[in-house]
């Protein structure tokens, strides 16, 4: 394995951990507080209902745009860091 | 002034900035054609992906779903956004590095196989022409109510429209009017939420006024709403459902669908960078929330609001006079998307749930029967007019309607059309087509997409409803799989790709047909559709996301069963991964 090979790997590990990370916030705020943990949490309120339900209506899609936004930011330097970005 | 001149204005007005733009923006090239030459700044294309995106089923129809089904159909707000995460992390960015034009073209480079990329072309167009009779469809109602045309008169005038900007301009005359069209229809939505929000709530917010106290009772919206619908016999607006699982994939279902339908993919195309495709992903949801947090405040408000007009003294009150009905009711009782029958002959109008569970209440009150029908379509477009808002604002409903629908038949036309010129023509009869010759097929390919899809809207086939659930289905379990093991496994082959998109797509489309007719013709489903024969109770609907857990099984087997893809694949494969060496999007 060359020097330009373990630094791919390298990258590329490290895109896979970040995805894996934010797919797990991704699924716990949908899947998980908008939809099976809901009753679970039921016991605390927002504005005259659950929080399930806010996060099934508001909630996720908020920490969506954040998951996007973090990711980009983070691979945009990761990039840089292993010297793969475009120019 | 009429209100039908304002609505022209309005209308009119928009079309001829579309036009305008159409003329300013032609391509000169098959790299402008498809791809806009490739320099679009990454927020203008995140606005355009939101109008490509949000369809006539998001402008007009959502809204309408969650206020009829409340927290149960959370399912369409999270499952239309929770795609773009997907699409950021494990489409948008390594296709944009492979860079060229079509979708269909990765799967066939990458899985080298010219079948295989036919059977990506045969799920594209698939899954592109049935939501494209959705678009036009939905352009027909708003014609017709608006500006009082005959259906098909409008839908002509709408087919023209397209021509000019998608037939001149391609990606590059789509992309400058989908950034109009977003405008346009942002604008539109919000508008009238806000006054209802005001109205309501006394907050300007809607995503805020949803969770605030309703003025009227001081008590939280929610809860309100909660306490009028149980007092005439529906299920609470925030009950929890009960069949979980379903929830969970038909959500999941919708997300993986939405990372996977071609018309999204392609607009990161568009980007110059791979770094530019990851934040146009972000500016996109960020476009697309602006409408989609709106929609559950409506959603509720809107209910709230029509049940206090039937019922102005409260839900165990008398209901209206039929003959005090207020206007807007008459005007969408002309359409036959409000119908009123008077079924226990007192001159009021019933509105409630006439269940079992409800019946001796309902007898107790005097009640014969729900007695008004309300299709949900029209609660986001008889919003002003329910809020009392002034013409202008119904004007702007009309041409944000239109622009929802228009902006997104647009970028399915063109999914479809260079699927027609670059993969098929190009790519497989007449590999040796100049580059003046691919332009003018890809224009003669949009030109007849759009006759056929104009076609369609004016005799659109007795199952456009369930046409979306094919769609979603077939982005789902045939197209979305075959990119992301493109792109994050190096061992799933050829072999591999075909057999898993095949499967893929044969159960969700068979386990669809069995519900709701083979080919959707009346009469030949072989199940009835209820939950009782739901396989775990899973709907047709929610088939996607196992349509495409099969597609993976079964492409990881075969590939591991057969040799390992040649090394040159290997490399392209790499090479997707690392932004390093992109040079923006190209045919060779």
């Amino acid at each position: 394995m060359t020097e330009h090979d373990r630094n791919a790997a390298a990258y590329w590990s490290a895109n896979l951990r970040l995805i894996i990370g934010s797919l797990i916030i991704w699924a716990l705020v949908s899947y998980g507080f908008g939809i099976l943990l809901r009753p679970m949490l039921s016991g605390i309120t927002v504005g005259g209902t659950d929080i399930g339900f806010w996060f099934a209506q508001q909630g996720s899609i908020l920490t969506f745009i954040v998951l996007i936004f973090f990711y980009a930011w983070r691979m945009n330097k990761l990039d840089k860091e292993f010297g793969l970005s475009e120019e | 002034m009429s209100q039908f001149a304002i609505n022209l204005i309005f209308v009119l007005g928009s079309f001829a900035l579309y036009i305008g733009i159409a003329f300013w923006a032609r391509a000169g090239s098959t790299k402008e054609f498809y791809v806009a030459g490739g320099g679009v700044h990454p927020v203008m294309n995140g606005m355009a992906t939101a109008a490509d995106w949000m369809s006539a089923a998001s402008f007009i129809s959502m809204a309408g779903l969650i206020a009829a089904g409340g927290y149960a159909n959370s399912t369409y707000l999270m499952g239309w956004t929770g795609g773009y995460v997907l699409l950021a992390m494990l489409l948008a960015p390594y296709l944009r590095k492979f860079g060229k034009f079509t979708v269909p073209e990765f799967i066939g480079d990458r899985f080298y196989s010219k079948n295989a990329r036919f059977v990506a072309v045969a799920c594209l167009i698939i899954a592109s022409v049935t939501y494209v009779i959705g678009q036009m469809t939905g352009a027909g109602v708003a014609f017709s109510r608006f500006l009082e045309v005959e259906n098909n008169t409008g839908l002509m005038i709408a087919g023209i429209v397209v021509f000019f900007y998608a037939v001149l301009g391609g990606m590059k005359g789509i992309t400058y009017t989908q950034v109009a069209q977003y405008v346009v229809l942002i604008i539109a939505y919000t508008i009238p939420a806000v006054f209802i929000s005001l109205q309501l709530t006394g907050n300007f917010l809607p995503p805020l006024g949803l969770f605030s106290n309703h003025v009227e009772s001081g008590i939280p919206l929610l809860q309100k709403l909660d306490m009028v619908v149980r007092d005439l016999g529906f299920v609470d607006y925030t009950a929890d459902v009960s069949n979980k699982l379903n929830m969970v994939l038909f959500t999941l279902s919708l997300m993986i669908g939405t990372a996977g339908l071609p018309h999204v993919i392609i607009r990161f195309f568009t980007v110059p960078k791979v770094s530019d495709a990851r934040w146009s992903a972000g500016w996109a949801l960020v476009f697309i929330a602006l409408l989609y947090l709106t929609a559950p405040a409506v959603a509720s408000m809107a209910r709230l609001n029509l049940l206090t007009t039937i019922y102005p003294a409260g839900p165990t009150a008398d209901a209206i006079q039929y003959s005090e009905r207020p206007d807007w009711i008459k005007n969408w009782e002309q359409t036959g998307l409000i119908k009123f029958e008077d079924k226990n002959g007192d001159g009021r109008i019933q509105l409630y749930n006439d269940s079992a569970a409800f019946k001796a209440t309902a007898d107790e009150r005097g009640w014969n029967g729900n007695e008004l029908t309300v299709n949900n379509d029209i609660l986001v477009l008889a919003n002003p007019e329910i809020a009392n808002l002034p013409g202008w604002v119904v004007g702007l409903i009309a041409a944000g309607g239109l622009a929802a629908a228009l902006s997104t038949a647009a970028g399915l036309l063109l999914a479809i059309s260079s699927a027609i010129s670059h993969d098929l023509i190009k790519g497989s009869i007449n590999p040796n087509i100049s580059e003046k010759g691919e332009l003018l097929a890809a224009r003669i390919s949009m030109a007849v997409a759009i006759v056929v899809a104009t076609w369609l809207g004016m005799n659109p086939p007795g199952f456009a409803a369930q046409v979306v659930a094919l769609a979603f289905g077939i982005a789902a379990a045939s197209i979305f799989p075959a990119l992301m093991m493109g792109i994050f496994s190096k061992r799933v082959n050829n072999k591999g790709a075909i057999a898993g998109m095949l499967a893929g797509l044969l159960s969700t489309v068979i386990y669809i047909f069995l519900f709701l007719g083979w080919f959707f013709i009346p009469g030949t489903a072989m199940l009835a559709n209820t939950p009782d024969n739901w396989l775990f109770g899973i709907s047709p609907l929610s088939f996607g996301a196992v349509g495409a857990m099969i597609n993976f099984i079964v492409a990881f087997a075969v590939s591991s069963a057969t040799e390992a893809p040649p090394l040159r694949i290997q490399e392209l494969v790499e090479s997707v991964r690392y932004p390093k060496g992109a040079g923006s999007a190209s045919g060779h």
